[in-house]
């Protein structure tokens, strides 16, 4: 298991250390920053084995998260828990910088020692660490204060505490998709895939259970027994995650998704679809190389999806070779900049309706070099955001139950909102 | 040391304040304090002066202080144990606390204090917890156990822990039982033998039951304890299996692959044509691909795992090719992993997808990931040949680029592909020769050579371009000089009249002017055939060479079952087995797949975590392939080679000299027998490696009976994967005899007790006949039987000899000569009475011989 847990700035320095076996001696700590933070090439693997040590880590903006042993441990286990106990401290203090963590340190150590134990991950989920770990000093609790916390921290239902009572009950929904494609220049699709995710804000008194219902194939080709071309408007999903809330048994074999949320927002699932993608846009490169100083780049987009709906934040981002010398764009919609920082032409548009086509095109200018490695060309990559999801995925629905208590389904006040975004999508040039 | 008093020095000042500080009666002020030793402890510096003041303060209500003075007390206590001792009271106290959540911290923080005299005190609090009302102080007395048997195992037992913990497995919590469930998978760990966890159907059903209530680690645990056991039949086999399914949708990464590791594992046991099976395999591919869409770190362990997974069983994710195409930002890891795993998906029918992504990642930026990619076009040419033609178009295109490094690593496969498809692409020579003069490193120019000495014939200016690397022969490696010497020979005998000068220089540049063994050797060998027999030289020069294998760097399967048993740990992260890097005996139990069949009571033995093998098992990766055969135990084997009779002892049974793990996957059985006069070995060689082994040969070390082959190993044919060969290789003992002069012979005195010693019915008397000898004794003395005494009486010569068989057993002798008399009399005595006859004949044969 875990044998110490060690948190860095970017200059090497600890800031945490935590051992928890006897195996870990002070000097890893050192191993770790002089063999990887200090160590001159790039980074070639998250985990590092030094002298029989092994050392697996993740770096959040400047700071480094390093989880050390000596032993043959689950490495997908210490992997899920660094990342765990990144979300943690931000839902604790926020961003995970050097100042807060400095800030925090007696919290952290103090967060440590709840959520790992002699190097087993214990409880780590935010609603129930919270009830008990507060920096407020001691809280006289009563009791039955004290069962409360110890049942759901320990208890199958350790997400959600008992007498949450709500004025108005409200949840939302957030259907949010990221769109991935990577598609050779001549407009072939060569990978596609749409990664979700479905978020909820739940508001509710008691210990609901909830149903969620979506239009997907397998359930409602079960339903329609061929009826009412249902299955046009379902979708195939290649896989799904759920949240542990969810019960994962009655998932396999009826393919219904129950569970009582967490109070406030939790991710409810992650899903996968790779078929009938709606590809929101189109992009058409044409690169000519005219002599060696001179290269000629048109590039076109196409907006795939309904008239009435539009994509916001679109932003096109054109590579240039790295001896550009001076670039003259010309687009007819938003603007456009080179930026030699970056080494590319970004192509900015606030707003763009579904069916429409806008271009533009660029002269760059290049520096006569002798190098005879040839221009690596990377891909045109694009961002944007669309109000639907490009999947197809639709909610079908969302059923709350408090037997408990006197609210019904329907003085629940629900949400649902689609947002598209790009993932990684890129068209070769 | 210098530096230890310096900071001393610094921090005086500052020790004395804190002291100050901690003695203070303001609660605020105390806390700050502590707070700030816990800084200072943090960066290393050293605090533990303040021991005393520290402790002090552990006596609060404060819960926050108590958890500061804690952590302290964890990392000072082991270096001050008598004090540590002062606070074994509160903690003691704090076990008794009514609030669960202080009893909990109390037990935690004791177990990590590892102080001898501590632990005596924590039995008491820990036996009360394990009992707890509260399941949170049960959860946490549950890991406290494996804490104290990390430092005293012996006590844990002595104490009953061990049986408390046990139970708790049936605990009404799932937490808990998860807990306890991790501690007792630790402690059998360390106890390969005990059958601690003692998983039978009742467990399991308790376990698969706990499984869906616990946390996302809980179930870690379990599925990871789970993977340990072994079903009695595919039917419990496939039950398990189906209520483990479910977890492949936990979003818990570490959740989804341990569940993989109990289903890879388990369905070794399903019939292949059950339905089941089938279905199984198709819920498994979705999540794997799902964990591509986890953080890089994690797609990285996913990675790693698919690896194994895909050599396991290919048919998984055949068709998901496309998710492993390589994204542009991916980090480097990811990026060298994906395309490991898309050669080995590679197939005739998205082969031609593969290579456009090929060539594609051939014009990136890091020069590994490109060398790698590259290297994989190869690959696929090698391995799928409808392709191959296409793949070489490619790699030709890409040393057009004329990119150094990739020229060079297309030169270097391309070389393997004209192996595997001789006369076929030899048209693109041309365009080879070109790049010769960007050519810088060792494998790329030896390719290179090797291309231009076996293509000879179709290159006309073949000797100038081998001529032109002639020049810095003594600056290059010792690859190339070996290539270049061998290409020249190949080159001399396809056009001898022409380079008869070439050679002549490059010989002796490989043989005078080289201080390399190897290369002086091979000079000479050409030089000498040659020289004999130009026709016999180009028989072995030019002879027809086997093609090379399809699939190179898989992993082998041995080691591969190994690591499926370890799926989502590190084990599976490095392709290494557990005793590769981990320290001492924890977690390096060789673990293996259940065989398809069952009801095997061995198979069933081996569960709960019992090791099968108690040495692990590791194929070496590098090192000598044959190990040292005559290291191991032959001469016990050698005894019934005295026997001139075959049927009296009958052949040994052959024995395994060589386990496959030793010699990569190689296996060497044998025994030695006598037929027709003849010692004979009779070895059994079996392939247990993927590949087809060729070119047997065999050497004998020096050894004590002068056994050397009388004639080569016949292998003629290559011994391909799972195949067995029985070879028996004739031997003579006319070899280098290895002598063991002061092994055999005894003191006078010793002989004289042992004689008496051995009761007079183990004596046998024999004649030896027609024996015309002068000096017995030194004739003797050559076959390592030494004369120990000798005394005359009434004119016979009395010889007093003892011999020692190399398995240990004495024999001694008494031959009496009389002078004039041909025949000689000789009594043996010996504890084991029936070598006598061998031993006599051996007289007789060394005598008369």
């Amino acid at each position: 298991m875990i044998g110490g847990l060690f948190i860095y700035n970017h200059k090497g320095e600890v800031l945490i250390s935590r051992v928890y076996r006897d195996d870990i001696g002070r000097n890893a700590v050192d191993a770790f920053r002089v063999n990887v933070i200090h160590a001159r090439q790039q980074v070639r693997s998250p985990v590092t084995n030094i002298a029989r040590t092994s050392f697996f880590h993740v770096k959040r903006s400047n700071i480094w998260l390093a989880a050390v042993t000596k032993q043959n441990v689950n490495a997908a286990m210490v992997f899920e828990f660094l990342y765990k106990m990144c979300d943690v401290m931000t839902a604790y203090f926020g961003k995970i910088s050097e100042e807060n963590i400095k800030n925090n340190f007696v919290l952290i150590y103090e967060l440590l020692d709840e959520i790992l134990d002699f190097g087993y991950p214990q409880n780590s989920e935010t609603g129930a660490l919270k009830t008990f770990i507060t920096q407020t000093g001691i809280k006289s609790q009563s009791k039955e204060e004290q069962s409360q916390i110890t049942s759901q921290v320990t208890g199958q239902i350790g997400w959600r505490r008992e007498g949450i009572k709500y004025r108005r009950n409200e949840l939302f929904l957030d259907v949010l998709e990221s769109v991935n494609l990577l598609m050779s220049p001549q407009g072939q699709v060569l990978s596609a895939h749409v990664s979700g995710r479905v978020v909820m804000k739940s508001y509710l008194s008691g210990m609901p259970e909830c149903k969620f219902g979506m239009n997907d194939k397998i359930v409602i080709d079960k339903q329609g027994k061929g009826g009412e071309g249902a299955t046009g408007q379902s979708i195939a999903i290649d896989d799904c995650t759920f949240h542990q809330c969810v019960r994962l048994s009655k998932f396999d074999a009826e393919r219904s998704i129950s569970f009582i949320p967490p109070d406030g927002e939790c991710e409810l699932m992650r899903y996968r679809t790779t078929k009938d993608i709606i590809l929101p846009f189109r992009v058409i490169p044409l690169v000519r190389e005219v002599g060696r100083t001179k290269l000629e780049v048109k590039v076109v987009i196409k907006s795939n999806f309904k008239p009435s709906l539009l994509a916001q934040k679109i932003e096109v981002r054109i590579p240039t070779p790295l001896n550009t010398s001076g670039v003259q764009v010309i687009c007819m919609k938003g603007k456009a900049k080179y930026k030699a920082s970056e080494n590319a032409i970004v192509w900015k548009i606030k707003r763009m309706a579904g069916m429409k086509e806008s271009q533009i095109s660029a002269e760059i200018e290049l520096l006569p070099t002798n190098d005879k490695k040839k221009w690596a060309r990377p891909p045109i990559s694009m961002n944007f955001e669309v109000p639907f999801a490009p999947s197809g995925l639709k909610v079908r629905y969302l059923k709350v139950f408090e037997p408990k208590l006197n609210y019904s389904d329907h003085d629940v006040i629900k949400w649902v909102r689609y947002i598209g975004r790009s993932g990684i999508y890129e068209t070769r040039c | 040391m210098r530096s230890v008093m310096f900071r001393f020095h610094v921090c005086a000042g500052e020790i004395f304040e804190l002291k100050a500080e901690l003695n203070s009666d303001k609660k605020e002020k105390k806390k700050e304090a502590v707070k700030k030793v816990i800084a200072s402890m943090t960066v290393g510096k050293d605090v533990s002066a303040l021991f005393p003041d520290v402790v002090n303060c552990m006596q609060t209500d404060n819960l926050e202080l108590k958890k500061l003075v804690y952590l302290y007390l964890m990392n000072y206590a082991k270096s001050q144990p008598d004090m540590a001792i002062m606070a074994v009271n509160t903690f003691v106290k704090d076990c008794e606390d009514p609030n669960p959540l202080i009893r909990a911290l109390a037990v935690r923080t004791m177990g990590c204090i590892r102080v001898d005299k501590i632990t005596e005190y924590l039995c008491e609090p820990l036996r009360k917890c394990l009992k707890d009302e509260d399941p949170y102080v049960r959860k946490t007395a549950a890991v406290c156990v494996a804490k104290l048997h990390d430092i005293n195992a012996q006590l844990v037992e002595d104490q009953g822990f061990l049986d408390t913990l046990k139970d708790l497995i049936s605990d009404s919590n799932p937490m808990v039982v998860a807990n306890a469930v991790a501690a007792l998978s630790e402690i059998a760990e360390s106890h390969p033998n005990s059958n601690l966890l003692d998983l039978n159907p009742q467990s399991i059903n308790k376990l698969l039951t706990a499984l869906n209530e616990c946390t996302e680690w809980g179930q870690i645990f379990i599925l990871d304890c789970l993977a340990n056991y072994t079903p009695r039949d595919d039917r419990e086999s496939q039950s398990i299996c189906e209520r483990v399914t479910p977890r492949l949708s936990h979003a818990n990464s570490a959740v989804v692959l341990s569940a993989v590791k109990v289903l890879m594992k388990f369905m070794e046991m399903l019939p292949k044509d059950l339905d089941y099976y089938g279905t199984l395999l198709k819920k498994l591919a979705p999540p794997l691909v799902t964990l591509l869409s986890a953080e890089p770190e994690l797609q990285y362990v996913a990675l790693r795992n698919i690896n194994l997974i895909v050599q396991k069983r290919p048919e998984i994710l055949k068709h998901e090719m496309k998710v492993f195409f390589v994204k542009y930002n991916d980090p480097i890891y990811v990026k060298l992993e994906k395309l490991d795993i898309m050669i080995r998906l590679a197939s005739q029918a998205n082969i031609a997808q593969v290579l456009a992504e090929l060539k594609e990642y051939a014009t990136e930026v890091d020069v590994d990931f490109v060398r790698k990619a590259v290297r994989a076009i190869g690959r696929c040419a090698i391995k799928v040949e409808q392709s191959a033609e296409r793949c070489v178009s490619t790699l030709l295109d890409l040393i057009q680029t004329k990119v150094n490094y990739v020229v060079q690593e297309a030169i270097v496969v391309i070389k393997d592909i004209f192996r595997k498809y001789p006369n076929k692409y030899e048209s693109v020579i041309a365009t080879l020769c070109e790049n010769l003069d960007s050519l810088d490193e060792p494998e790329a120019r030896a390719a290179m050579i090797w291309i231009v000495g076996e293509y000879a014939e179709r290159i006309d200016n073949a000797d100038e371009l081998l001529e032109s690397f002639l020049e810095g022969f003594h600056d290059e490696s010792t690859q190339v000089q070996l290539q270049l010497l061998t290409a020249i020979v190949k080159l001399f005998l396809k056009k001898p009249t022409e380079t008869q000068e070439l050679v002549q220089q490059v010989l002796s540049l490989a043989t005078q002017d080289s201080d390399n063994p190897d290369l002086r050797d091979r000079g000479y060998i050409y030089w000498r055939l040659l020289s004999t027999d130009p026709v016999a030289a180009k028989e072995v020069v030019l002879a027809e060479k086997p093609l090379i294998s399809e699939e190179t760097d898989l992993i082998e399967p041995t080691l591969l079952e190994e690591l499926i048993c370890h799926i989502g740990t590190l084990a599976s992260v490095y392709h290494k087995p557990p005793s590769a890097f981990v320290e001492g005996s924890r977690g390096v139990m060789h673990k293996r797949l259940p065989a398809q069949g069952t009801e095997c009571p061995d198979v069933g033995n081996a569960a709960g975590g019992s090791a099968p093998e108690a040495a692990p098992s590791i194929i070496p990766s590098q090192g000598d392939l044959l190990g040292d055969l005559l290291n191991l135990d032959l001469p016990a084997v050698l005894l019934p080679l005295f026997n001139t009779n075959c049927s009296s002892y009958g052949i040994l049974y052959p024995q395994v000299w060589l386990p496959a793990m030793k010699a990569k996957g190689l296996e060497i059985s044998g025994t030695f027998a006598r037929r027709a006069g003849v010692i004979q070995m009779e070895l059994v060689l079996t392939n247990k490696a993927m590949s087809v082994m060729t070119d047997f040969a065999i050497q004998f070390n020096r050894n004590s009976f002068g056994l050397a082959p009388a004639g080569p190993l016949q292998v003629l044919t290559p011994l391909g994967p799972n195949q067995t060969i029985e070879v028996s290789l004739p031997l003579s003992t006319v070899g280098p005899v290895m002598k063991m002069d002061p092994l055999n012979n005894l003191q006078r005195q010793v002989f004289l007790a042992t004689w008496k010693d051995i009761p007079n019915d183990n004596e046998s008397q024999f004649q030896i006949q027609d024996c015309h000898l002068n000096s017995a004794s030194n004739k003797l003395q050559g076959s390592n039987i030494f004369t120990i005494a000798k005394r005359t009486v009434e004119g016979q010569d009395m010889l007093y000899m003892s011999i020692k068989l190399s398995n240990g057993i004495w024999v001694l002798a008494e031959l009496k000569v009389q002078a004039g008399n041909p025949n000689y009399t000789i009594s043996l005595k010996c504890r084991a009475p029936e070598v006598s006859q061998c031993v006599f004949q051996c007289y007789e044969a060394v005598l008369k011989n």
